[in-house]
């Protein structure tokens, strides 16, 4: 029933989403409105807000005018897929990155205080500017059969921004049981690796799927920007770019990757959502689901 | 090894406990505590809040250590009586894993012990019908009242059949009721298992219930005041009809005359309770 809600809800947002914009588009001066010299809200013109049926109809259309150029929506769909598996790639090492600092710093106190101060120091690094750079340590890389590719330093970056709540997240869920249940552990006998295991770590669920919702979030946003400052092609963050250099003549073609983007944010939230489901029994106690 | 030291299931000589305090010092929770006793047998601690009841409980259980003085379980030391899973061990808090249903939360002391699934299972179906949650194996705690939760939480300290039981509160946060049903069922449990049992309580009908022997203890530092003998029979005699016995009465009484009767040992309460 809550559910049932929640999807209604979210339908009806998009909805008046799509209300807004025609409604802007329909009400305000073409030119935008102006204070002054500065342009507070945005120009109503088809090049700069097409109608959301042009841009509808030109994702149907090929992508170019070359002969057996493929339906817009088609390459839209295949760049996310290729976005979404390098965020997926990049979620997945940065919560086992995260995991496993969270337990190291868990066990041993002195872990602690040693790597806590630079794992919270390392977000200050802004690595999405270093690409460049990443990109040719990347390519310095080689062993045996093994070559670093472009996708890799993008996984990399994404990867580097995931790891970091999962690492905060899950270090506060592992400190979370009860003095009480501590205490029963003691009282089994049983070492630091089994009352980890089946005490520090389900009881630190709670704090992982927020943890790990942001993780998705941050894997996305570094992917699709990585993408696009290491110049890789395939992904929605290089369509982006491609197509807004063509805006001035076909303005509703760069609105279709756009859409692909907003498209990976919401697999990845659903894949994230549907893993906070599966994990529900360790989640019993949360106010708010 | 003796055999009057084999025949105890605890044995606490001289034992003394200082907390480290914040501003130098300390704050003396147990001092010169002697205590035996005897397999079997059943013995609460009493007194009021503060007395350091938790504090020896928990020092027999090996969850702290003595400042001075030596604790023996089983002729053993508390250490490697814990190592050993001599005893079973109730909160007041019935601290159950919430993400762990009424049968996994039994199993959890066999699980980590190492024991089968097939063996577990067995164990904790024998454990849900002895403490009357027939229905309620695949529930989870939060499905429970207060009351059951508490008897999971003594199914759960029963599952490696220890010799001695140690118990800190378990029914204080019950209900009057619940609180009484819970007792005449702990003094069944006991019967048939006869295990010994270290039970903490503030309630004097309680301790005098289900007892053989109540340890009346006064605060700051905690001291024993005077051991009691209640002589109200065996573990089979501990039924409701005893609740109306004169004898019953009586017993009640003199705890409370242990515990506040004595006018030294009152006053010295009393300079506690303002200081
Ligand atoms: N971990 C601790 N650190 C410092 N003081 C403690 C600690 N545990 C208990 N105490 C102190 O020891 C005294 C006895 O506590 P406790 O054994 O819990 O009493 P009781 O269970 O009889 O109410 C109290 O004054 C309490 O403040
Ligand atoms: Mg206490």
């Amino acid at each position: 029933m809550k559910r049932l809600r929640g999807a209604l809800l979210g339908i009806a947002g998009i909805v008046l989403l799509g209300v807004l914009w025609e409604g802007y588009k329909a009400l305000a001066p073409a030119i935008g409105v102006k204070i002054g010299a500065i342009t507070v809200l945005p120009r109503t013109s088809d090049a700069a807000m097409p109608h959301l049926a042009t841009m509808l109809q030109r994702a149907l259309d090929p992508v170019t005018a070359a002969a057996g150029s493929p339906p817009l929506w088609t390459a839209v769909l295949q760049a996310s897929l290729f976005t979404v598996s390098i965020a997926a790639v990049s979620w997945v090492v940065g919560v086992i990155v995260g995991f496993l600092i969270a337990t190291l710093m868990q066990r041993f106190r002195t872990a602690e205080s040693a790597l806590l101060p630079w794992v919270v120091l390392s977000q200050t690094v802004p690595l999405i500017a270093l690409a460049p750079l990443v990109k040719r340590w990347g390519s310095l890389v080689h062993f045996g059969a093994f070559d670093w590719q472009d996708w890799m330093s993008v996984a990399l970056i994404a990867s580097y921004l995931a790891f970091f709540p999962v690492s905060i997240g899950a270090l506060r869920g592992f400190a979370s049981p009860e003095p009480a249940h501590l205490d029963l552990m003691r009282a089994y006998g049983v070492g630091w690796w089994r009352t980890y295991l089946r005490l520090r770590v389900p009881a630190s669920v709670p704090y992982l799927v927020p943890a790990l919702r942001l993780a998705a979030a941050n894997a996305v946003i570094g992917t699709v920007v990585a993408e696009v400052s290491i110049g890789l092609s395939g992904g929605v963050g290089r369509m982006i770019i491609e197509f807004a250099q063509t805006g001035s003549s076909d303005p509703a073609k760069q609105w279709a990757p756009i859409f692909g983007a907003v498209l990976v944010g919401l697999v990845a939230a659903g894949a994230v959502a549907l893993l906070g489901l599966a994990l529900h029994k360790y989640r019993r106690n949360e106010v708010t689901a | 090894m003796s055999e009057s030291s084999a025949e105890l299931a605890v044995s606490v000589a001289e034992v003394g406990k200082v907390f480290p305090a914040r501003k130098g010092g300390g704050v003396s929770a147990l001092e010169a505590v002697s205590v035996d006793i005897a397999a079997g047998e059943f013995v609460s601690l009493i007194g009021p809040s503060g007395c350091g009841k938790s504090t020896l409980m928990r020092l027999v259980a090996d969850l702290d250590s003595p400042s001075s003085g030596t604790i023996t379980v089983f002729g053993k030391s508390a250490r490697q009586a814990r190592r050993d899973q001599d005893y079973g061990i109730a909160f007041q808090q019935a601290g159950l894993l919430p993400w762990r249903t009424v049968r996994e939360n039994i199993e959890l002391p066999l699980q980590l012990h190492g024991v089968g699934k097939a063996a577990r299972r067995a164990r904790a179906s024998e454990l849900i019908e002895l403490v009357g949650l027939g229905d309620f194996g695949d529930r989870h705690p939060d499905q429970l009242s207060g009351g059951m939760q508490q008897r999971v939480a003594i199914a759960r300290s029963l599952a490696e059949s220890p010799r001695l039981l140690l118990m800190d509160e378990p029914f204080g946060a019950l209900d009057e009721m619940t609180r009484e049903r819970m007792q005449t069922e702990l003094a069944r449990l006991r019967a048939e298992t006869g295990a010994a049992v270290v039970f903490v309580t503030h309630s004097i009908p309680e301790a005098v219930y289900l007892s053989d022997r109540v340890v009346v203890m006064s605060p700051r530092p905690g001291r024993i005041v005077q051991v009691l003998d209640m002589k109200l029979g065996g573990a089979e005699d501990r039924t409701d009809a005893l609740r109306e016995d004169a004898h019953f009465f009586e017993r009640v009484s003199a705890v409370r005359e242990a515990l506040h009767g004595d006018p030294a040992s009152a006053a010295r309460a009393r300079g506690a309770e303002t200081r």
